[in-house]
């Protein structure tokens, strides 16, 4: 990619991180929130919580989409598949934990489970194959509704139903504002989300809880530089809307995309793993394309299930009130090879990254 | 997670992108407007935004500009 070099030049990097420690609180700490497995995933591969001064604190939101899927919609698909339906999934979704078991151990059953690279490739596998059932586990944010959306469009065959599970950031980020205890100072809001709905979806946070707010990419001096705009901005005493990445995010966001999703999806509220019911926080297929709907087309419906299995602290882990370390459980009884929690399954999930990478 | 790709054959709502030291995959390119020699953010088989070079430089240009002037005004 011919940024690449140039957004991670280390003599650039060096300044940065100097103009972060001449601009951050010399006494009082200040928690940065981000919002997105990735950003966590660039902060600490290239170690860069490391490099800020002690009173900068960076802290990460429920910015795995995995992670957020509650026990009840695993269940679902583990109901689907012991039907004989065949469902299809993205590969992280495989193993994360419903109330009782996972896909994966559904699949250990005799279930018919598969992993699938994109929503193209699950309507590619149902046309191979017209006798069978098939259901697309349909997981993600902003980022990913917009392709399963465009398949439904697309009439994809009768065999083929979906599961759908995709929910929303800007509301996840107004229940990180909710928790009293919190204490949040600043937002880096999702890069990848931000081509999609645009800088236009957070123009709440500055304007309505005064919230500095700083869309960023993720190389890692986009992450670094956004840090540098939070802070300026807290200095400054101002609370701003800004857009660090510039070159894939524009005010209005990808609109084709905006249409598809909205032409498909309408939005309701949702329950998230561990955190609750959220507000307008998730699309359901509209009622037109109810017989696409795997839940109308198989009478199935699980409101309630065992989000957290005994000990696992991923609720607070995924709105950064605990950091992996923190939890009993991480590296001792929840490792990548078997992981106990939703955090340790996903590549986007803190605890998985931690593992990984950290030192700390 | 989305990666750049640039775009190298376009056929039928289809394109063929280059991740780089030769990878190429298909990706869906319904969702955005691009030519042949562009970049895209490619997210699990969809292209869901096409990169701007100039926005790429001009960012790197604000970012030296705003490190180079801050520091000047402070070395006064």
């Amino acid at each position: 990619m011919f940024e690449h070099l140039k957004f991670r030049d280390p003599d650039l990097a060096r300044r940065i991180v100097e103009k972060i420690r001449e601009t951050a609180p010399k006494k009082d700490v200040v928690k940065i929130c981000h919002v997105c497995g990735t950003h966590e995933w660039t902060i600490t591969h290239y170690g860069l919580r490391s490099l800020l001064p002690p009173t900068v604190e960076v802290i990460a939101g429920p910015g795995c989409p995995v992670c957020v899927t509650p026990a009840s919609e695993v269940d679902e698909a583990i109901v689907l598949a012991l039907k004989g339906v065949t469902v299809t999934c993205f590969g992280d979704v495989l193993r994360v934990p419903g109330s009782e078991k996972s896909l994966l151990d559904a699949k250990a059953q005799g279930a018919d489970v598969r992993i699938v690279y994109s929503a193209m490739d699950a309507v590619r596998m149902a046309e191979k194959e017209p006798d069978k059932e098939f259901a697309f586990f349909a997981i993600g944010f902003e980022t990913t509704a917009p392709s399963t959306a465009i398949e439904i469009l697309r009439k994809p065959p009768k065999n083929l139903s979906f599961l759908i599970s995709h929910r929303l950031i800007p509301p996840a980020m107004e229940l990180l504002l909710g928790i009293g205890d919190l204490h949040i100072d600043g937002f880096i809001a999702p890069g990848h989300v931000s081509t999609i709905i645009g800088l236009k979806a957070y123009e709440i946070f500055p304007k309505a809880y005064r919230m500095p707010t700083v869309v960023a990419g993720f190389e890692p001096l986009d992450v670094l530089f956004a840090i540098y705009m939070v802070l300026k901005q807290l200095k400054d005493g101002v609370a701003k809307l800004e857009n660090e990445y510039a070159r894939a995010v524009s005010w209005e966001g990808n609109i084709k995309a905006q249409e598809i999703m909205h032409k498909a999806f309408d939005v309701v509220d949702s329950h998230w793993r561990g955190l609750g019911k959220l507000p307008s926080s998730a699309f359901k297929l509209k009622e037109e394309f109810a017989a696409y709907d795997a839940r109308e087309k198989f009478g199935i419906r699980i409101t309630q299930g065992r989000d957290l299995p005994l000990g696992c602290q991923c609720h607070l882990v995924m709105i950064g009130k605990i950091k992996p370390t923190e939890c009993p459980l991480f590296m001792k009884a929840c490792t990548p090879q078997k992981p106990v929690g939703a955090c340790m399954v996903s590549i986007e999930g803190t605890c998985r990254i931690w593992a990984k990478f950290s030192t700390l | 997670m989305a990666i750049p790709a640039k775009v190298v054959k376009i056929q039928d709502g289809k394109a063929q992108v280059d991740f780089g030291g030769g990878i190429l995959r298909e990706v869906d390119i319904s969702l955005v407007d691009v030519k042949v020699g562009e970049y895209v953010l490619v997210h699990a088989g969809y292209a869901i935004q096409v990169l701007s070079q100039e926005e790429a430089e001009e960012t790197l240009r604000l970012w030296r500009e705003l490190l180079e002037a801050e520091s000047s005004l402070e070395t006064k």
